[in-house]
């Protein structure tokens, strides 16, 4: 038997050899360091992911209509009449949300190790470009189920295209295709939600795994494994991804998915976090709702936008700082001017600079979701205040702080006393 | 790292505690009390199915609330005429928005929408209200459309009758909104099951291939 599946592989990798050479080139000769920590999981996680969303997706096409009319019961029909349907829909729905918490932790990894610097910035590039085509992935997928939130959010963003000086208006409408959202739009957003972007994110992920490959992993060390090789050629402090990688994100797999399944099985809405309570009225273009929140994690930019006052009657200030927001994290490898990568040898500076910018995304993300009035009003009258929301005022503080931790990056980073970098990683 | 990881963690869950709302009482709802969910499907179609579709909800599935598909037949169908048919309403939405001003919702997910909570309240606070146009209004719904429907059920039975009542249909809404979510959890449980049964292999196999990497 054996000598036989040798016999067939021998045959079909003497006709083919290129199989072969990638495999061992990015799987049993890809020399990973051998001291990656629990961060590094969620590479891979996001990976698995995206083949969930692909394959729950396609079977959810099956049943799915893309029409103004039919698509909100289209969906209770998958729910409670396609055999299984409901498993799809929630794995679906929980996998949207779960692509962003493992995309936000392996970017999270990224900044505490320094994986963006030098020779990483195109693996860096790549994997801002996949995030935003996330971002759009999960917009134009939003809008699918027609729901009330699905149908004001897709109103209220794409709006914000039209307060873009000049070509606004017109973008807007190309966008939508019809003076407001309708069903013209849901056959758009369909159309690129199921072929376009996932086509964009497959080939983004591989340009990101194929630029990773080339410079190499970096570690929680942030010290080069390919500058200290053995005779053989090989880093020492390096390990064939397979089998080491495979079976320890065998685990990290295992884990995950049970996660997961806890999520899809037993909270599929998540307190309204992952599916939207006013998500099961169907969309009324005659009824705006009360409170128009995107879902959790488009809302620190959403708080972005929210925080930035109008100028001359324009909401393109806050439009532009939500662009600003996000495009400027193209900028990070050039902005951090620290001479060592990792957390773990870099200065009070760095670290809390950090910290405070993880709080202030955090507490962004959590004002998103909430209507301004949350936390009350100051009781004061004063000349600058436009507004008297305490939360309105958090959310500029926060504001701040996230587009302080960049600009200043370049002063703060080479200011910071940095400790000595070790030659070897440590285990 | 750990303590920045904490602080991190405790954020959220302060501004988290700081949330209010309109008072609701909780509803005391039993998905698994077939007795209830079948007192809450007479009173749905009774008193709510006149004027409120469920028309994604299969009259055949109520099977999945122990009753038989004769019993339902018998029943509970009143306009329909096919056992497999959707718990449609007679009255037109155009009706229905010359009688009450807005076309009364279809109730098929309305549970996942308003919540268990909000809708046991909602039933059980219709006061007299002279001024508005059909001689009701609500506490947690003002001005709604809606008159007291269950009016001369309230009247009939005590505070503690009436509320089980509401409570019985709000636990049949519920399900509505979800038939599957019975066996959802039961599957989730078996689905945990095997994946806990596939962890042990996978960590014994990464503990072997790791133990010289040091």
């Amino acid at each position: 038997m054996a000598s036989r599946l040798t016999a067939l592989w021998d045959w079909f990798d003497s006709r083919m050899p290129s199989v072969g050479e990638e495999y061992r080139k990015h799987m049993s000769e890809y020399y990973a360091p051998k001291n990656f920590n629990f961060w590094y999981y969620f590479g891979v996680l996001s990976m698995l992911v995206l083949v969930i969303q692909i394959a729950s997706g396609i079977f959810l096409t099956m049943n799915y209509k893309p029409d103004a009319a039919l698509a909100f019961g289209s969906v209770e029909y998958i729910m409670r009449d396609v055999p299984g349907g409901w498993i799809l829909r929630y794995i679906h729905s929980t996998g949207g949300s779960a692509f962003f918490v493992v995309v936000y932790l392996h970017m999270f990894r990224a900044m505490l190790y320094g994986s963006y610097k030098d020779p990483r910035e195109l693996v860096w590039i790549f994997g801002v470009l996949i995030y935003l085509a996330l971002m759009a992935e999960a917009f134009l997928g939003y809008l699918l189920p027609w729901g009330q939130m699905s149908f004001w959010g897709a109103q209220v963003i794409v709006n914000l295209f039209g307060v873009i000086p000049f070509i606004g208006p017109d973008l807007a409408l190309w966008i939508r295709g019809d003076y407001v959202v309708s069903d013209v739009t849901l056959n758009r957003f369909f159309a690129l939600h199921v072929i376009a972007l996932p086509l964009v994110l497959l080939g983004l992920v591989v340009a990101h795994i194929l630029a990773l490959h080339d410079v190499g992993s970096n570690n929680p060390d942030g010290v080069e494994i390919k500058k200290n090789k053995d005779a053989n050629g090989r880093p020492v402090d390096g390990i064939p991804f397979h089998p080491y990688y495979t079976v320890k994100d065998t685990v990290g797999t295992i884990v995950f998915l049970a996660v997961f399944c806890v999520v899809m099985f037993f909270m599929p809405e998540l307190g309204g976090y992952f599916l939207e309570h006013n998500n099961f009225i169907p969309a009324d273009p005659l009824q705006t709702p009360a409170h128009i929140a995107p879902l959790w994690y488009f809302t620190p930019f959403y708080s972005i936008l929210r925080a930035v006052p109008p100028l001359f009657n324009s909401q393109f200030p806050g439009v532009a700082a939500m662009g600003i927001a996000t495009l400027i994290l193209f900028f990070l490898p050039w902005l951090d001017r620290s001479p060592v990568k990792s957390i773990r040898y870099r200065g009070a500076y760095y670290k809390g600079a950090l910290a405070l910018f993880i709080v202030a995304f955090l507490v962004l993300g959590y004002l998103g979701v909430k209507p301004t009035t949350v936390w009350g009003q100051f009781g004061f009258d004063a000349f600058f205040l436009d507004t008297k929301d305490r939360a309105t005022w958090m959310a500029r503080l926060c504001t701040l702080i996230y587009f302080a931790f960049f600009i200043l990056m370049p002063w703060y980073t080479a200011k910071d006393k940095t400790k000595p970098v070790p030659d070897r990683v440590t285990m | 790292m750990s303590k920045l990881l904490a602080a991190l963690l405790a954020c959220p869950a302060l501004l988290f505690a700081a949330e209010g709302g309109t008072p609701l009482d909780h509803a005391p709802i039993e998905p698994r009390d077939l007795v209830s969910l079948q007192s809450g499907a007479r009173t749905f179609v009774n008193y709510c199915l006149g004027c409120h579709g469920a028309q994604y909800m299969r009259y055949n599935r109520l099977t999945d609330i122990g009753l038989t598909e004769a019993q339902i037949r018998d029943n509970l169908m009143f306009s329909a005429e096919k056992v497999g048919e959707t718990m449609k309403v007679a009255m037109t939405a155009k009706d229905g928005k010359a009688w009450f001003g807005v076309p009364p919702p279809d109730l098929s997910v309305i549970a996942r929408a308003r919540g268990a909570d909000w809708l046991y309240t909602y039933l059980r606070t219709f006061h007299r209200d002279a001024t508005s146009a059909h001689g009701w209004n609500n506490k947690v719904f003002p001005n709604a459309a809606m008159p007291h429907v269950l009016w001369k059920v309230q009247e009939g039975s005590s505070v503690v009758q009436y509320d089980t009542t509401v409570r019985d249909l709000v636990n049949f809404l519920v399900y509505v909104g979800e038939p599957s979510a019975q066996s959802r959890k039961s599957i989730g449980i078996v689905v945990l099951f095997v994946l806990l049964v596939l962890f042990i292999p996978a960590y014994a196999m990464k503990k072997a291939f790791w133990k010289d990497v040091r």
